[in-house]
């Protein structure tokens, strides 16, 4: 990640700590898959597949069935391959996912409020 | 909370989208006059933030998951219209990127998530935040924040899944979408948001809020505004 504020001196300190904190929690993540594991929880509430959603109502609702497959994510479900049935991989893949979100997600926050900021001055 | 495709009929989806891109509007004009430059790496770190915190599924132990979100401590450090910006992007990634989310259903997942949810945490914050001087208040009153503005946007999701039966079935009563109605999911999703959820989010937003009140209190935007202190 650049290492650069918005007036292009170098980072300031509290800024270092909140990046080592955020590298941090991306090696934590896996904790988002093993702890619904191991009590047992399922998917969240209104966000089943329409195979599950078949399971629990005996019916595939037809708006959602047209509408259920319509993108299709390069990295779906934050894994590489969905079925891969190592836990140990699955939380490797959960890892990479996040960098590359939250990498994503920064560049692009970052982009667009340079973009904003620099207009206004 | 990430709505999928299909869940939500068009009626449902297209004037949320509506909704999203006219407040996305609002928000760039809002953050260039309220938000200065040094605040820039740190809404990119923010974003980056909410992104990742969505990623800790917690289990109601043999029921369902989900996620605090972040947006209230967004809210409260740097603004509600910086965290409009800053949440919606992690979204978009989320939903484009991973599938996390439906594409159809972005503009209602940005209004929840990234709109009402950092609005209501800054107002909240600012009705208990009597004596912002106070530490203890300030972690209160942060802590309220976090927790009631994510069970309040669990009710408006549950809201929008639950009106699906009445706003389209088939000639058979069979729901189109969302198959669940109202009385299903707004008990569901308050209760899980107020047994798990909304404590782990009013804890990160409190904690959060407390370091940055020992490290760089004058960034604060929600304590900033309070004291009147705009002078950048």
């Amino acid at each position: 990640m650049p290492s650069e504020t918005g007036k292009g001196c170098i980072m300031t300190k509290l800024q270092r700590k909140i990046l080592y904190f955020l590298l941090g929690l991306c090696v934590l993540t896996p904790i988002g898959i093993l702890l619904p594991m191991v009590f047992d929880a399922g998917d969240a509430w209104g966000e089943w597949s329409a195979t599950t959603l078949n399971d629990l109502i005996g019916y595939v609702p037809a708006g959602l069935e047209k509408y259920s497959n319509i993108w299709n994510a390069p990295i779906p479900d934050y894994s590489m391959n969905n079925s891969d049935p190592s836990v140990v991989h699955q939380s490797g893949y959960y890892i990479v996912s996040g960098v590359i979100g939250a990498t994503l997600t920064y560049l692009i926050t970052l982009l667009i409020s340079k973009l904003i900021v620099k207009n206004g001055d | 909370m990430h709505i999928p495709d299909g869940y939500l009929s068009p009626q449902t989806y297209l004037p949320l989208m509506g909704v999203f891109v006219a407040v996305t509007a609002v928000a760039i004009k809002k953050v260039k006059l309220d938000v200065s430059a040094r605040y820039i790496p740190y809404l990119g770190m923010a974003a980056a933030f909410s992104f990742i915190i969505m990623m800790f599924n917690l289990p109601i132990p043999g029921g369902t998951s989900g996620h605090a979100v972040g947006s209230a401590v967004i809210a409260l450090l740097f603004g509600p219209w910086a965290a409009v910006v800053a949440v919606s992007v992690a979204l978009i990634i989320q939903a484009l990127v991973f599938g996390d989310g439906g594409i159809t259903a972005i503009g209602a997942n940005c209004f929840n998530m990234a709109i009402f949810m950092p609005f209501a945490a800054y107002y909240l914050f600012k009705l208990f935040s009597v004596n912002p001087m106070k530490k203890t208040r300030v972690f209160i009153a942060a802590f309220i924040s976090g927790y009631f503005s994510l069970v309040l946007t669990a009710i408006l999701t549950a809201v929008e899944f639950g009106i699906q039966p009445l706003i389209a079935s088939d000639a058979e009563g069979k729901a189109l979408y969302c198959p669940y109605d109202l009385s299903v999911a707004i008990p569901v999703m308050a209760i899980e948001h107020l047994v798990l959820f909304g404590i782990v989010e009013g804890l990160i937003t409190a904690l959060i809020v407390r370091y940055f009140l020992k490290s760089d209190p004058g960034l604060i935007f929600a304590l900033r505004n309070r004291k009147g202190m705009h002078h950048d």
